[in-house]
């Protein structure tokens, strides 16, 4: 159960600051409910019990146990686990509205476990904001005051708040409701208004625990589509909770899976399909489409003798799905090229292997 | 399932107090309630007339005595004891001011002035003026006819000085219970704290307020507003604490995620989101106010409740039925207006009609024209004094006394047959078995009947109250009462399980009756006496038949609810098992609702004795009696406190074992 870390890649052009330097580092993170939590992080025996064995023992049922990430700028980072596997503590833990037991969320620099009250309210006023997956708007309040409403907590004046609430309600596409009260409007319509409200605030990091799971499959769709439309164009960094995995895989950049409270493995898409940590992500991964997610580089093989070399030249990062036609229309074997290097070749077979999903388990 | 369980081991706690049950294992409990009830009447035969505890009207105990001194010598030094002189009659002093203030202003003849500052134009125009902003329209006029038809009447001043009183004492009130609320909202603890407070408040007849309050605000407006403020509080003090509560917890969490102070997140987000819950609090504030100042005039407390007190004294039915209309129809506009403001955000949320843009400027308007009519009820005599001299109210008098005789003379017959049939068939001898039993033994039947039905901690608590009630010297009494009380209680059960029964299986019984019964439950208690009064004089059974009216709405509605809760599938199946209409009723639908069945009789119980008790001024005796003459009578004085205790026992013994025997149905 030894959790993969592996490097952000290149993909779909994050935009990705040259040095590097995480948003957000979680290191150590664990939370624990119940009587004398603090001890359970602290002594090594307790923290090799199992979450069944801990509540037997001490009461205390361990949520999110030893967590570690970082999230880069720009990153659209996913956590996924199962109802019951911390993940709606973790995000709640990295902006405080969950107290963590122990280990640290280092954001500019700074821990925020360290922070006092005056330091963590500026920074839910200027720097996160979070969607919810009940919204938890104010039905008393129409959309555009709903949308201000963190500007007004920050004590921004009536008129320039208002201006900023209607070109977010504009963005969102909500424009036309403004003066529409949250429950005269569907349920998809009141998520853009969370939406809105989260992003009225110009936060660095936007938070969304689960905002599409009380949605209909249609409209949740849409939804998924215009978070990513939303960060094509403001570019925010992001960290999205979800029990879905195709959502997961549709929007992460990477994806961080959870299970009682642990991290099993964090990586990119094609990582987790490719390359499963273990049994249970692997069982997770079972029913993707392999060949939707999957890079030339999980399926290449080396060049033998007798293969052409001299077949069309595609790159390691580019999706099975994309790839088909080019390779089933060229009597020879595509070449997978980086940088000039020759890394492998990709024939029919292998096409074929993955897109009949023939292929075991990798 | 509600289906009753763990019946050995209970019936085995039980068999100390029932002999004949000894060495059965498995007895149900009806057969342990059958074989106390044998034991009780075996040994009432043997042991008839003995250790009764009676004691007669004028006779008092020691403890009554110690009362009537304890009570001189806080008459004597009311004014050097540092704890009246700095705080009782700082308090009494500052609410009489208040009482007076807005006496003055609308009720009785201000300073020099042979009127009051605001005559009954301005009155009605505001009272339709305020209708109209914080509910519609419609309520506003109800509130101009209504306020209008008291001047009419006859009682202008009555109902004004009513109205003043129950202002005062729901500002009052508001002004301690939403704040009280809030905190209870937000702290678990003090929630904790606050509720056993509550319940206790809420449970007890409005009539044993009163006693312990004269001991230290003497008798008077001060007294009354106090009394009602104890009173009224806990509805609003609750339902504030449940709406603050009930505040989706995401909403509040999405303020502190946006970085809301708590301070913010009370202003902006919780109380805003409570509103309409907590004006529901105060709508039931109101009326539990408008039912305490009407009652309080056994404490001297001016208003309608004088009018009606009176005449029900003197058997003046017409007189009575006047006031008493004047109470109803002053209840009705109360709870119209209230409930109409608690509707009234949600509604003009969602209906964005073309008025509302007018809004503001018509209530600027009105504004105007209400200040208009108030200057000149101030200023002109026509406009201060109610015209004519309240002739419909002499009519309605006149001709509810027609009717009443009529009545009397025609069905006099019937309706004492009825009476007697009751009275001699049930009444008598129940409260010959409880009051000539002798003490002992009906304490510990009352001790074992708690144990069976609600478990061990009831029934110490049952023994307590038994050791309580003996030694508030009014034991006989208590158990004249108590007699009454559980004949109301049965026949409120019996009409309980057959309406709500009909209720809860008809949609269309529901949505005729259910109306009805909100009506009912918003009258105070009070005026329920004048009707019955008229049918059956002034005897113990008026008492029982007011009761049971007032006591049967509660229930029906609980069962109706109760019967409606029985999952749609689990009926399903027994139709197609072959249920006919009957066994459906008795062998799912009641037993499935038994729990609410036990709440009904818990409420039915609380309801019917506060009536029982209020009985005492037509003529029921016993504690009522005691209770009213000790306000008139100074020697009598600590023997009605004592019956007033009485009272409070019995209400917690009653609470205490329905609510066991509820919370045990219900596990």
């Amino acid at each position: 159960m030894t959790p993969t870390q592996t490097e952000v890649p290149q993909r779909r052009g994050t935009p990705q600051d040259s040095d590097g330097t995480p948003v957000i580092s979680v290191r150590n993170l664990w939370k624990v409910f119940g009587p004398k939590a603090d001890r359970v992080p602290e002594s090594e025996e307790l923290c090799g019990l199992s979450r069944r064995e801990l509540m037997d023992r001490t009461g205390c049922t361990a949520a999110v146990r030893d967590v570690n990430f970082e999230v880069a700028p720009g990153e659209v980072f996913v956590v996924m686990g199962l109802s019951g596997s911390g993940k709606s503590t973790l995000v709640r833990c990295l902006t405080r509205l969950i107290e963590p037991t122990s280990g640290e969320v280092v954001f500019e620099g700074q821990d925020i476990r360290q922070a006092d009250d005056k330091r963590l309210r500026d920074l839910r006023r200027r720097k996160f904001s979070m969607v919810f997956q009940h919204f938890g708007l104010l039905p008393h309040r129409r959309v555009v005051d709903n949308v201000a409403f963190g500007l007004e907590i920050r004590g921004m004046s009536k008129a320039e708040r208002t201006k900023r609430a209607l070109e977010v309600v504009e963005l969102v596409g909500l424009a036309g409701y403004e003066n529409s009260y949250p429950d005269q409007l569907s349920g998809g319509m009141q998520q853009r208004v969370g939406l809105a409200r989260a992003l009225a605030g110009d936060p660095d990091v936007l938070f969304f625990d689960e905002p599409f799971s009380a949605l209909d499959p249609l409209i949740r769709r849409d939804m998924q589509n215009e978070v990513i439309r939303l960060h094509h164009e403001v570019g925010k960094t992001m960290v999205f909770i979800t029990h879905d995995l195709s959502e997961a895989l549709k929007l992460g950049d990477r994806i961080l899976i959870m299970r009682d409270g642990k991290m099993v493995q964090c990586g990119t898409g094609d990582e987790l399909v490719g390359a499963p940590a273990d049994d249970y992500v692997r069982e997770f991964v079972k029913d993707v489409p392999r060949g939707d997610v999957l890079t030339l580089k999980w399926i290449m093989r080396a060049p033998e003798d007798g293969d052409d070399l001299d077949g069309p030249e595609l790159g390691p990062d580019v999706v099975v799905k994309e790839a088909t036609r080019v390779v089933l229309a060229a009597d020879k074997p595509v070449k997978v090229v980086e940088n000039g290097k020759l890394l492998g070749i990709v024939g029919d077979e292998e096409i074929l292997a993955v897109v009949a999903g023939q292929e075991g388990g990798a | 399932m509600t289906v009753a369980v763990e019946k050995p081991e209970k019936t085995e706690a039980a068999e100390p107090a029932t002999a004949p049950a000894k060495g059965a294992r498995k007895v149900s409990r009806p057969m342990v309630i059958g074989a106390i009830l044998v034991v009780w009447l075996v040994l009432f035969a043997l042991l008839r007339g003995k250790q009764t505890l009676s004691l007669a009207v004028a006779d008092l105990t020691d403890l009554h005595r110690w009362i009537n001194d304890f009570n001189d010598s806080i008459g004597a030094n009311r004014n050097s004891n540092p704890l009246f002189l700095y705080f009782f009659n700082e308090i009494r002093l500052v609410i009489d001011n208040l009482v007076t203030f807005v006496q003055h202003l609308i009720s009785q003849p201000s300073g020099a002035r042979p009127v009051p500052e605001i005559g009954w134009l301005g009155v009605v125009g505001l009272a339709g003026f305020v209708s109209w902003a914080v509910g519609n329209w419609k309520v506003a006029l109800l509130a101009v006819a209504g306020f209008t038809f008291f001047g009419l009447q006859g009682l202008w001043q009555e109902s004004m000085d009513t109205l003043a009183l129950i202002l005062c004492a729901v500002f009052v009130a508001l002004l301690f219970a939403i704040p009280l609320g809030v905190a209870a909202g937000l702290s678990d603890r003090f929630n904790r704290l606050m509720t056993p407070f509550l319940d206790f408040m809420q449970t007890m007849p409005t009539f044993v307020y009163l006693a312990p309050l004269t001991l230290f605000f003497l008798i008077g407006g001060a007294s009354a507003t106090i009394a009602t403020v104890i009173y009224a509080a806990p509805p609003t003090i609750r339902i504030t604490a449940h709406a603050i509560r009930n505040v989706s917890k995401t909403t509040v969490e999405a303020a502190d995620s946006l970085g809301a102070t708590r301070r913010q997140s009370l202003l902006k987000v919780l109380l805003p989101m409570s509103k309409r819950t907590v004006v529901m609090g105060v709508n039931q504030t109101i009326m539990a106010a408008l039912a305490m100042v009407t009652i309080a005039a056994l404490i001297n407390a001016p208003g309608l409740g004088v009018n009606v007190l009176q005449a029900l004294q003197s058997l003046d039915v017409g007189t009575a039925f006047n006031a008493g209309l004047a109470i109803v129809i002053m209840a009705i506009v109360l709870d119209r207006v209230t409930t109409a403001a608690s509707a009234r955000e949600e509604h003009a949320r969602n209906s964005r009609n073309r008025f509302e843009k007018w809004r503001r400027p018509l209530l600027g308007a009105g504004a105007v024209v209400t200040a208009v009519l108030i200057y000149l009820s101030h200023t002109y005599l026509w406009a201060a004094d109610f015209p004519g001299d309240g002739t419909v109210g002499t009519r309605i008098a006149s001709a509810t006394d027609t009717a009443a005789n009529w009545v009397q003379d025609n069905l006099s017959g019937l309706t004492n047959a009825f009476r007697d049939a009751i009275t001699n068939g049930l009444l008598n001898p129940f409260q010959t078995l409880l009051t000539d039993s002798p003490w002992w033994l009906v304490g510990a039947v009352l001790v074992a009947l708690a144990v069976v039905l609600g478990g061990w901690k009831a029934g110490i608590t049952t023994a307590a109250c038994v050791g309580l009630l003996v030694a508030t010297g009014v034991w006989s009494d208590a158990m004249t009462t108590m007699a009454s009380t559980l004949v109301a209680t049965v026949l409120v059960m019996i009409l309980g399980i057959v309406f709500g029964v009909w209720m809860g299986r008809s949609m269309m019984a529901d949505r005729m009756i259910r109306p009805t019964l909100d009506a009912a439950q918003v009258m105070p208690p009070f005026v329920y006496l004048v009707p019955f009064l008229a049918l059956f004089g002034a005897t113990r059974f008026t008492a029982i038949v007011a009761a049971i009216v007032y006591g049967a709405p509660v229930a029906m509605k609980i069962i109706a609810d109760g019967i409606r809760a029985v999952p749609e599938t689990t009926v399903e199946a027994a139709t197609s098992a072959g249920c006919n209409t009957w066994q459906i009723i008795t062998k799912v639908q009641l037993p499935m609702s038994r729990s609410a069945l036990t709440l009904a009789t818990n409420q039915g119980l609380i309801y019917v004795l506060s009536m029982v008790v209020v009985g005492g001024l037509v003529g029921a005796g016993a504690l009522g009696y005691d209770v009213v003459a000790g306000f008139s009578q100074n020697e009598l004085y600590g023997k009605g406190l004592a019956a007033g205790l009485a009272i409070v026992l019995l209400g917690v013994m009653f609470d205490r074992i329905t609510q066991a025997a509820a919370r045990r149905a219900s596990a």
